[in-house]
């Protein structure tokens, strides 16, 4: 009864503005002397951006260096017969990601879409051989079968389910990449000094954040903390951590870490070193963000978990978490895109990620000048990555109603 | 019956929370302490055992032997470690204050034509927010090293500019101002300027109180050293001279050369920082409410009074705090400066001191020491003008 009453009487939304083409130009473009001027500035820059753009990629631009080099941009110097590897994370990868899809739709909603349409758009790259669109056409259709199985999960424990299976597509993951031992049959060991390029990258940005998180959490919860040791030993880690450059932590990793551990300790693998800097520095930043959702949370949320018997660790888990961190999703994905940018500094430290590839083609005789093109397509790539994230940020939060409810 | 109700009372130890709290306190900092006492220990046993060496500071007071690209103090191989990590301080300081100021300026006019009413203004601001917050800053400034900077025709083939103003492969070389015998003098009288700038925006204020009418101050401020300093300028024979650079064979005399490694991690560090500046500005803005526009508009303040005395001032209390944290992060960022070769902090003391002494511990302990300090007192000053400008509550 009461819905009723109150759609009846809910006032319609205003009529929407609607202009001919003509109208919508005065409008928005030459309104006042001032705007005309505007306009006519906006337009004599964009033509020249474009065409010196334009100019510059059709006439003089080597795009021939991108092709030739192609798999070492995609993939460092993993084993060229061990690739096959790679296309199996790709292909677990779409199933995780189709479940996952089905398992959120009725709250993400087409959010996610933009992860299916990437295989086909992938498809029509001009230089791809027909064998790379075969692999993607299969991703595409495991991840459509793994949309529908998760149909069959149980959807009213998603929550435990989506964080099962990223947990169980890391460690897969891991596992086919890294191989078991040196000699055996089935996969062979791959040394992660091989591993180079977006592989490396996405790697490194993919457990950064897997890892950073908790801790992050751990770390907001700690300085929230009413136990004045653990207040204070969060503070001055998130403090000191967010008062140094990311480079001087990742060069300590480098020179340094080897001192701290005691004598004929196992010599800890690089990319180890640039994950550990990484992720320690990323805890502290997201310790502040969730800090702030934190704050968010009203107090008598607290009492009334309280009054109700939770406990201390239920209240936490089941009534704080939840709305906090809810309530800085597009920060927390803000600073994920800056750790998925940031991994770019380990090519400072030596590795072949993304950056560190490219400055390996360039270093070859026969790519000599190329800046230019090299450049262009590896901030295009991250480009790519970092704005899909920021767009599924953007529309998750829209569909969770962040700041509505 | 006594006996139970007081055993109600307190709880078992196990679950008394008095002593759980003070029990997860001693295990948190058991853990935390004995970490940190493993690796210490680690670490002294490895130094004494394996290099002989302590832990001191002294090689700072060798000397050097290396040269450095560029420098704001006098310095030359002979001098000591120490200098050259002044000389890589004073280099940071150069390119954030200058960072600083530039990301501002260029944030702030992206911020406003980002809320512009014109379609084409606006998109354009978007676009541009888009692309450079979404590249990560370190393929900015190689891409701007190498693939601008680099590509820069060679000196004898220099463009250009009207100035004149020589942009080569070599660095960009400009018109500087040398300082003639009366250029003390001229100081001088800019500083007198100064204080009677500061005395007229205090007398300024003081009546404005009193009137009610409160002028503009700063452009008061501004306008009264502009002028004394415009009159000195004409009064003292010439304070500089104008030195122009001139083409010389292979290589450009005369003006000051900047050098592209400092161009290049400038503007790197400008047009990133800038992109997220404006979108802090952008929602500074958008946080005053529409009413205050409108109650303002109704009142009859005009368009530039509603912005100076209405918009702004509630602006900024929400862009100060965000803002401080981008300043931060520029003069951290200034640290990939190791990527393209200019000498600041990291890149002397990290890269070349650390390579000749190999002194990790000192010198890690000295860049992190500085970095902390910087962050800390930017943020103080920051809280503090926070502090002055928050809202008011009763």
């Amino acid at each position: 009864m009461t819905t009723a009453a109150t759609s009846a009487t809910r006032s319609l939304p205003p009529p929407s503005e609607r202009y001919t083409i003509l109208g919508w130009l005065r409008k928005n473009l030459f309104s006042s002397l001032f705007n005309t001027v505007l306009t006519v500035v906006a337009v004599a820059f964009i033509v020249f951006i474009l065409q010196s753009l334009l100019r510059w990629a059709f006439t003089s631009a080597e795009w021939g260096v991108i092709p030739a080099n192609f798999n070492l941009i995609m993939r460092g110097r993993y084993p060229a017969a061990e690739a096959w590897r790679l296309w199996l994370v790709l292909y677990l990868l779409g199933g995780a990601v189709g479940m996952i899809w089905s398992l959120t739709t009725r709250q993400i909603g087409t959010a996610l879409l933009v992860v299916f349409v990437l295989p086909f758009a992938l498809m029509l790259v001009p230089f791809f051989s027909w064998a790379i669109r075969l692999n993607l056409l299969l991703v595409e259709v495991i991840g459509i079968g793994g949309y529908a199985l998760g149909r069959y999960l149980p959807i009213e424990r998603r929550g435990r389910a989506i964080a099962y299976l990223l947990i169980g597509y890391l460690i897969l993951m891991l596992v086919v990449l890294r191989g078991f031992g040196e000699d055996a049959n089935t996969l062979p060991a791959v040394p992660t000094t091989l591993w180079g390029g977006l592989l490396l990258s996405l790697l490194l940005a993919f457990f950064g954040i897997a890892l950073s998180f908790p801790l992050g959490v751990l770390l907001a919860l700690g300085r929230q903390s009413q136990l004045p040791a653990i207040r204070i030993a969060s503070v001055i880690y998130i403090e000191f951590i967010r008062g140094v450059p990311l480079i001087s932590l990742l060069f300590m990793g480098q020179v340094m870490l080897q001192l701290f551990l005691p004598d004929g300790f196992p010599t800890i693998d690089r990319v180890l070193r640039a994950l550990v800097a990484i992720t320690l520095f990323s805890a502290a930043y997201t310790a502040e963000n969730v800090r702030g959702g934190l704050q968010s949370v009203s107090r008598g949320q607290h009492e009334a978990a309280q009054a109700l018997g939770l406990s201390g660790y239920q209240t936490t888990m089941l009534i704080i978490l939840p709305q906090a961190l809810r309530a800085v999703i597009p920060v927390l994905v803000g600073q994920f895109i800056g750790l998925f940018k940031d991994t770019s500094l380990v090519a400072l430290v030596g590795l072949f990620d993304l950056l560190g590839i490219a400055r390996t083609v360039l270093a070859n005789p026969d790519w000599l000048g190329t800046q230019q093109e090299i450049y262009v397509m590896v901030a295009g790539l991250y480009w790519i990555f970092s704005y899909m994230m920021s767009y599924a940020s953007r529309r998750i939060e829209e569909q969770l109603g962040v700041g509505k409810r | 019956m006594q006996d139970i109700h007081a055993r109600q009372i307190r709880p078992p130890f196990y679950r008394d929370e008095r002593v759980l709290s003070l029990l997860s306190q001693i295990v948190v900092l058991g853990i935390v302490l004995g970490l940190g006492l493993f690796f210490i220990s680690n670490m002294i046993d490895g130094l004494s055992e394996k290099h002989s060496v302590a832990i001191s500071f002294d090689f700072l007071r060798q000397t050097a032997g290396f040269d450095i690209g560029e420098s704001l103090i006098d310095y030359s191989r002979q001098d000591t470690y120490a200098r050259a990590f002044v000389v890589g301080l004073l280099n940071t300081f150069q390119v954030a204050a200058l960072g600083i100021v530039f990301a501002t300026a260029l944030g702030v006019l992206i911020g406003v034509m980002r809320l512009s009413p014109n379609f084409l203004v606006n998109r354009i601001a978007a676009i541009y927010i888009d692309v450079f917050r979404n590249i990560p800053l370190l393929v900015l400034l190689i891409f701007w090293a190498q693939a601008v900077f680099l590509k820069l025709p060679q000196v004898r083939e220099a463009l250009i500019l009207p100035g004149p103003i020589f942009l080569s492969n070599r660095g960009v070389a400009v018109p500087w101002g040398v300082p003639t015998d009366s250029w003390s003098a001229y100081l001088a009288v800019l500083g007198a300027g100064i204080a009677l700038g500061a005395g007229v925006a205090l007398v300024l204020r003081e009546r404005g109180k009193r009137t009610g009418r409160m002028p503009f101050i700063p452009l008061w401020f501004l306008g009264t050293v502009a002028a004394v300093g415009l009159v000195g300028w004409l009064i003292l024979p010439q304070p500089l001279t104008l030195d122009r650079p001139f083409l010389d064979g292979f290589n450009t005399k005369g003006g000051q050369v900047l050098s592209q490694q400092f161009l290049a991690l400038l503007s790197g560090l400008v047009i990133y920082t800038a992109a997220f500046i404006a979108e802090v500005v952008r929602a500074g803005i958008q946080a005053v409410s529409k009413g205050q526009r409108e109650a303002a508009t109704a009142m009859g303040l005009t368009p530039t009074q509603t912005l100076r005395l209405i918009i702004f001032p509630q602006a900024l209390r929400v862009i100060i705090p965000p803002l401080t944290s981008q300043y931060l992060n520029l003069t951290k960022n200034s640290s990939l400066a190791i990527a393209i070769g200019y000498p600041d902090l990291f890149a002397v003391a990290g890269n070349t001191i650390l390579n000749q002494t190999g002194r990790a511990i000192e010198v890690f302990a000295l860049i992190m020491g500085t970095y902390l300090s910087l962050s800390l007192i930017t943020s103080l000053l920051m809280n503090m003008y926070n502090q002055r400008i928050r809202l008011v509550e009763r």
